[in-house]
């Protein structure tokens, strides 16, 4: 937890020019933001600003966390990008595309343990996306369409 | 009436190619016999794991010049095969990309990269795609070791380089050489598979 404020605060006094504010978590600080036990459905999109489908598809989570929201529909962007890149690539980034959806970067090392952490069949390839409501939860090692993703989606909204 | 020939065989090629394609992640386990290949390396010439008579074993990377974790490996990459080759386990390096849509895996890319990194492997062209899918590789980079059996190639890990790709200096665990290290010395690879992120293979 100290070291989530330490790098929080790190983030906020390094880039006073950048009007972004970043969190930056371990995958033990992210493990909470990607099983929460509420009553909505969270889609989380792991991504980075280098992953050319990546980027295709985050237009189709922004369109989703928009017309979604008035229905307990949570979206959040885990980006992998590269520490050294936050300021100079994902800042911009998400400051230039506008991006809505909420952002946090994953910045932890050691990948062979949370990899299989996120989820026991992802080997690793990104772009990756989990959906989740409750106990429901469904795990995506490839690329969606807007209709593909929102097909998935449906699964987990209430009738 | 040759090039048409040629032409019908290609067409024919590309179409069966374009079928094969198996990325529903059906590749090797640990323990599988792997397939040879004829892949056209960035000297011109083709190369097949039979060419190496004297090697015990392969380090088998599929890795290209765009993804950002393959960048940040290759050094390492080169450190392996300076390392096992003269040791009977060299590095086979293979570009999986559709070259389409990441041009910037092209051939002629990939000679640049090689000759700017001063890379003594070979940086094999995985044309038409029918590797990979073979080995079931999803990323880059994603590392295959293999040891020559009476069998054949058998594949004795899978997964990641080691556990820092930021930052060689902090590695606590290097995978690759733990593994090649035990098969030099005739013993049992302890950690066989890992996972990491890399970028996924361009189709």
């Amino acid at each position: 937890m100290k070291r989530i404020l330490f790098l929080c605060l790190f983030v906020v006094f390094s880039c006073n020019d950048e009007s972004i504010e970043l969190k930056i978590y371990d995958y033990d600080a992210l493990e909470p933001l990607i099983s929460k036990e509420d009553d909505k459905v969270h889609i989380v999109n792991f991504w980075a600003t280098w992953c050319a489908p990546c980027v295709k598809e985050l237009p189709y989570f922004e369109v989703i966390n928009e017309k979604y929201k008035d229905n307990d529909v949570e979206v959040l962007l885990v980006s992998l990008d590269f520490p050294k890149d936050y300021d100079k690539k994902l800042k911009p980034f998400i400051k230039n595309k506008n991006i809505k959806s909420e952002v946090v970067a994953l910045d932890d090392t050691n990948m062979n343990r949370w990899v299989a952490m996120v989820d026991k069949d992802w080997t690793g390839a990104i772009p990756a996306t989990i959906i989740y409501k409750g106990d429901k939860r469904k795990f995506y090692e490839r690329s969606f369409t807007q209709e593909e993703l929102e097909t998935e989606l449906k699964q987990f909204l209430s009738p | 009436m040759k090039t048409l020939k040629l032409l019908a065989v290609m067409v024919l090629a590309f179409t069966f190619s374009a079928f094969t394609i198996n990325t529903d992640g059906n590749g090797y386990k640990v323990g599988d016999i792997a397939t040879d290949f004829s892949l056209e390396n960035i000297d011109g010439k083709m190369v097949s794991l039979s060419d190496y008579k004297d090697a015990k074993g392969f380090i088998v990377v599929f890795t290209c010049n765009t993804c950002p974790f393959a960048v940040a490996y290759e050094d390492r990459v080169e450190a392996l095969n300076k390392k096992y080759a003269d040791k009977g386990y060299p590095v086979i390096a293979i570009m999986p990309n559709n070259t389409d849509v990441k041009p910037g895996d092209n051939m002629e890319a990939m000679k640049a990269r090689a000759k700017a990194k001063g890379f003594t492997f070979p940086y094999l062209m995985d044309k038409g795609q029918k590797i990979y899918p073979q080995y079931g590789a999803t990323k880059t980079p994603h590392i295959y070791i293999l040891e020559k059996t009476k069998k054949g190639n058998e594949v004795k890990y899978i997964g990641a380089i080691d556990d820092n790709y930021k930052d060689a200096s902090q590695v606590t665990e290097k995978y690759v050489e733990n593994a090649v290290d035990a098969l030099l010395e005739g013993k049992e690879v302890k950690v066989k598979e890992t996972r990491a992120i890399g970028c996924s293979i361009k189709v």
